[in-house]
């Protein structure tokens, strides 16, 4: 799996012809834990020129200035949690995929939920009442049956609505 | 009656919702670095490559820094109105060329060796200032980018406005317009030389 990940970024990050790809390719033999954990970090991260694509994926310049940035935070013996913060302290929580818990993303992270809570008891509520009005509509009297026939037999009735 | 509220009711807020956010700009990230002091840095003078700048000489004053580049279209949008700047008003405008060589895609840059590239993102960038005009009171050199990183330059043009103590009290990401220079940034500035 990790392997297929490091061919698919390497793929990616073949941005200006072969040589980069080269020299992305000849980092990865070089050093190839210190390559992973580049992946690994920067899949989490968001590529603020793209901003859909992961900086691991990305081929901007600036993903290529931050990936080099990473790796020789990396090499200086930095933890994850270290270059995270790096990161963080210029870009913002923006650039983290999972942000933060915190006042001002609570309702990114719970929104959703909530969301789905109320809908699933606005669907409750409503299959309740749904019940009971069928409860209490109790079948026709003889009497009444009767009636219903005739008006539905009979040709000179108003039409049916 | 009744049947219909709700789903109009819910209709509504979707539309507003929809529509306030189809207007947000997705490019304009809060930056984490408002309120925070400008990050140092000791970079090379264009107008004199042998001598350094460095923020803290601006301290006690309040000053704008753009970062800028020869390859950057929207520099040359709104370059015109900080020549005018410049020009009327005595606001200190540094600015920080960005990656002038590296950045732009038509050159290999991996060819050339540091002198050739400072030799080559002087000449460009000079250059540059020499046809559109130079509002500039003093451009520094980033040529690999770090300081741009240490920045959270992430959009040439960017301008930053930092105060007396040497706080940036805001960024502006892309091309600053008449509207927010006069709107935003001069008073912010005339705030803080208050």
């Amino acid at each position: 799996m990790n392997r297929w990940l490091l061919i698919v970024f390497l793929a990616l990050t073949g941005v200006a012809g072969s040589s980069l790809q080269a020299r992305e390719a000849a980092l990865l033999a070089a050093d190839e834990a210190t390559e992973k954990r580049l992946v690994a970090i920067s899949s989490e991260l968001r590529c603020l020129v793209c901003q859909n694509e992961s900086l691991s994926g990305s081929n901007a310049e600036l993903a290529n200035d931050l990936r080099r940035e990473i790796r020789s935070l990396i090499r200086d013996g930095r933890s994850d949690a270290e270059i995270m913060e790096f990161m963080v302290s210029r870009y913002g929580d923006f650039v983290r995929y999972r942000p933060p818990l915190k006042g001002t993303t609570v309702l990114l992270w719970f929104g959703p939920g909530l969301l789905f809570v109320a809908a699933l008891g606005a669907l409750l509520l409503h299959l309740r009442r749904r019940e009971r009005t069928l409860r209490d509509q109790r079948p026709l009297n003889a009497d009444e049956t009767r009636r219903a026939e005739a008006l539905l037999h009979d040709p000179d009735a108003p039409p049916r609505p | 009656m009744n049947r219909f509220l709700w789903p109009l009711i819910g209709f509504v807020v979707l539309v507003v919702l929809l529509a306030v956010g189809l207007n947000l700009n997705p490019r304009d990230v809060p930056s984490p670095l408002v309120g925070k002091p400008a990050p140092a840095f000791s970079l090379a003078r264009l107008d004199a490559p042998e001598q350094k700048f460095s923020p803290q000489e601006m301290l006690g004053k309040a000053w704008l820094l753009n970062v800028w580049a020869s390859w950057c279209v929207s520099c040359r949008q709104e370059h015109p109105l900080l020549v005018e700047l410049a020009k009327r008003q005595s606001v200190p405008l540094i600015g920080l060329n960005y990656k002038e060589v590296r950045g732009d895609g038509a050159i290999d840059s991996s060819r050339l060796d540091a002198a050739a590239e400072k030799r080559m993102t002087i000449e460009r960038a000079g250059g540059w200032l020499a046809r559109h005009g130079d509002p500039y009171a003093l451009s520094v050199l980033d040529i690999d980018g770090r300081v741009g990183i240490d920045y959270g330059v992430y959009g040439v043009p960017e301008t930053y406005v930092i105060d007396k103590a040497g706080i940036i009290r805001m960024k502006h990401t892309g091309p600053v317009t008449a509207d927010i220079l006069s709107g935003k940034i001069l008073p912010l500035l005339a705030e803080l030389n208050r």
